[in-house]
């Protein structure tokens, strides 16, 4: 039997990397929802704003940060190596080619909706995470009475004040922190920037509905008694809970003011 | 004739590999539904040799649904409109009067077209030959039960074998992928007592060569499945994965 390549040379190899930084960017997707609920708290931001703080200085989430960059990179990057394989494995197309009646459409179509998520990820980050980690977001101070729980809400000009800190004074809970809350009622005022975010969770719904299943089937995880749990988290987690939570957002903010 | 059909084809003719194909239409009249597509396309033949012209060229053998031989992407699928069922096996009773067939050959890299209809699989016997075997000699008929399977086992290493090698499942994927017709030769064996001396070796030396033949890489759409003549499952692609991944992350004495 013939010499054998390096696993990252063989088309099954790069199909290995797809599946776990797909994988591996659906565990994220679960995080960021449950910790953007905090912005439906009606508390003028103060929540969101120290999460927001702890998320971008705790050193271990720095670390999975960067590991989450890279790992999208890599998953778009593949993406594109194996897309143009296998447009080679098929140079002369067909006159008809009737794909609807043997497989789904998102399944053939992960690519498209894989570049519009790759254009939402760009446009969310420019809006929010550079603006957040360069552009001068003003400073928030909220002063909560620890025995009322009544938090008063001061807006801090931009430029006079910067530093994140939280201590307790005379029974009052002082918090200033980069009011990045603001940042995103501010954008979701947008309705242009609303409507791409929900058609965009829509992309993300039907990539993830065949990605989950797909990464499994990939890894060479089928099995009888796993694969309709992985087919039921597949379709109602990351192909509904989880695109309709993050639509949740814009659209809340959108027609809350 | 009553209840016989007329149809119009539009077939892929190409003279050969080297030269540029196009479709040409002809009409396919006085057909009856009993027939095969086959035999549709030997009457369509006939008339052609009479008038002098070059009759159409596709492959076929058995006519029994068995040998894997005919192809044929018939309106946008391989092997026609139907489940399970190979072109020979497909009637024109699928089909109604006055219907417009679009005929085109399997289209991938890995199978160039020889001339019109018929496309080069020998693909698929470099990669069988890779790996597609068992070395060691198994001698005479042994006893019977004295290799003990599980019947499921067993069953499932059947289900595997019955791949008929047709490249339906390539024609089908948008990716022509050949991961279907690898991963059942590959089941077949990995599953049995007999394959399990080369089980990690066959895996990679039948990927390698996979991938040597240009075949695309399997976007798990699951068209293979839904198009293959004889039912093969998508489990056996797991299976490959598993057997191809374990052999290379964890079978240090096996690489090569």
């Amino acid at each position: 039997m013939n010499k054998s390549k390096p696993l990252l040379s063989s088309t099954l190899g790069k199909k290995l990397i797809m599946s776990l930084t797909g994988l591996f960017l659906c565990t994220f997707l679960i995080v960021h929802l449950i910790g953007n609920l905090q912005l439906f708290y009606n508390d003028q931001g103060k929540a969101f704003n120290d999460y927001a703080h702890f998320m971008t200085h705790f050193t271990p989430i720095k670390v999975v940060s960067y590991l989450l960059y890279t790992s999208i990179v890599i998953h778009a990057v593949y993406a594109l190596v194996i897309t143009i394989h296998n447009k080679k494995a098929r140079p002369i197309g067909y006159a008809v080619y009737r794909g609807s009646a043997n497989s789904a459409w998102n399944s053939r179509n992960m690519g498209l909706l894989g570049t519009v998520l790759l254009v939402f990820i760009v446009t969310h980050m420019s809006n929010f995470w550079w603006k957040y980690h360069n552009d001068a977001v003003p400073y928030i101070e909220y002063r909560t009475n620890l025995a009322t729980h009544e938090t008063t809400a001061t807006e801090l000009i931009a430029g006079e004040y910067t530093g994140y800190v939280k201590y307790v004074d005379n029974d009052f809970e002082i918090l200033k922190a980069k009011d990045l809350y603001k940042q995103v009622q501010f954008a979701f005022q947008n309705w242009i920037l609303v409507a791409f975010y929900v058609i965009a969770m829509g992309a993300l719904s039907f990539h993830l509905i065949h990605g989950f299943k797909s990464a499994f089937q990939t890894l060479g995880w089928d099995h009888k008694k796993y694969a309709p749990i992985i087919r039921f988290i597949g379709i109602w987690l990351f192909g509904v809970v989880i695109p309709i939570g993050f639509a949740a957002m814009p659209l809340y903010f959108y027609f809350s003011n | 004739m009553s209840g016989n059909m007329n149809l119009t084809l539009k077939v892929w003719r190409q003279k050969n590999n080297k030269t540029r194909g196009k479709f040409v239409t002809y009409n396919a009249n006085g057909i009856s539904p009993d027939m095969s597509f086959l035999e549709m396309l030997d009457v369509v033949n006939e008339d052609l040799v009479r008038k002098g012209e070059d009759p159409i060229h596709f492959d076929h053998d058995c006519r029994e649904g068995i040998c894997g031989m005919c192809s044929l992407h018939i309106n946008g699928r391989p092997h026609g409109p139907n489940q399970l069922t190979t072109t020979c096996q497909l009637h024109m009773r699928s089909f109604h009067d006055g219907q417009t067939i679009v005929i085109e050959p399997w289209r991938a890299a890995a199978f160039p077209v020889i001339k019109d209809l018929a496309v080069d699989r020998t693909a698929f016997d470099r990669i069988q030959q890779a790996g597609g075997y068992v070395n060691v000699n198994t001698g005479g008929v042994p006893d019977a039960n004295s290799i003990p399977i599980p019947k499921a086992v067993s069953d499932e290493a059947f289900e595997s074998a019955t791949c008929i090698g047709c490249g339906a499942c390539v024609a089908a994927c948008k990716n022509s992928s050949a991961m279907l017709f690898v991963s059942a030769k590959v089941s077949q064996y990995a599953l049995l007592p007999q394959g399990q001396t080369e089980r990690y070796s066959r895996a990679q030396a039948m990927v390698n060569q996979m991938d040597a033949e240009g075949f695309g890489s399997c976007t798990n759409t699951g068209a293979c499945e839904a198009e293959c003549p004889v039912g093969i499952k998508l489990t056996n692609i797991a299976r490959l994965n598993r057997e191809y991944f374990t052999a290379k992350l964890f079978k240090e004495e096996e690489v090569h």
